[in-house]
């Protein structure tokens, strides 16, 4: 039977991002590629938080890479948009969450895109690796009210540390 | 065949090795778009790998964009900017 009624849900203060990247693929990338293919994509940090278990640096990996994808999603960045993947970094934190820590570019596209809070969740098994991040925007969706990111980074030397929960194995 | 052309051409093999697209190369011209033809945010990172290791070069990070990585014209389009950019250096 066909609905009688309808109503628009509004979601102009949330927006959500998802990626799933193949493990296979990425374990293949490593090793085409070596470290030219790490370094282009991880910072530092990832990296040894990744290659500390080689058994598994593949499936964390690809769980990195999907939740910067993720995040570009919710940025929505325009094809002219120059994104360095080490701008998204994945942070993992002493009791087993991760946060996204920004840099950079990915500041700028933050406040361009009125983000004031981001979330992700990450999940990783053999085959697949999957994130999902959720950010609040400004009411308007634009930079008014928006976050001041680059402030946040300048108390933090490190990079800017957005309200981000999940776990990591 | 001019060097444009063999560019395009060594564009099109790497394209075809690494771009996992879901349409055959052949059926692909060269202004077309890679990511309506299949290719994903991953696949074009081993693209811009690939296509370095064969000719030299490093995309810069101004050059890190979707845009850049669109079709086979584009792609060698950022390349004669930068072996511009190389040779006027």
């Amino acid at each position: 039977m066909a609905p009688r009624t309808a109503e628009h849900m509004p979601s102009s203060s949330l927006r959500v991002g998802v990626d799933l990247v193949r493990v296979a693929d990425v374990t293949a990338s490593i090793a085409r590629f070596g470290a030219r293919y790490t370094e282009r994509l991880f910072t530092a940090g990832e990296r040894a938080y990744c290659d500390a278990n080689t058994a598994r640096a593949a499936e964390r990996y690809a769980a990195r890479f999907a939740a910067k994808e993720a995040t570009l999603k919710v940025f929505r960045p325009s094809p002219h948009d120059a994104v360095d993947p080490r701008s998204i970094e994945v942070r993992q934190l002493a009791d087993g969450a991760c946060e996204i820590v920004l840099h950079d570019i990915a500041i700028a596209l933050a406040r361009r895109s009125g983000i004031t809070e981001l979330s992700v969740s990450m999940s990783h098994e053999q085959e697949y690796a999957t994130a999902t991040v959720v950010v609040r925007l400004t009411p308007s969706g634009g930079t008014t009210g928006a976050r001041d990111w680059s402030a946040v980074g300048a108390e933090s030397a490190e990079g800017n540390r957005p309200t981000s929960t999940s776990s990591d194995e | 065949m001019s060097e444009e052309l063999m560019v395009r051409e060594r564009i099109r093999v790497i394209v075809g090795e690494h771009g996992r697209l879901s349409i055959a190369m052949d059926q692909l011209n060269d202004d077309a778009s890679l990511y309506q033809a299949g290719l994903t945010s991953h696949a074009s990172v081993n693209l811009m790998l690939a296509i370095e290791e064969s000719f030299g070069i490093e995309f810069p990070e101004r050059m890190l964009r979707r845009r850049t990585f669109e079709s086979i014209s584009s792609i060698a389009a950022a390349m004669r900017e930068l072996t511009q950019m190389n040779s006027a250096a």
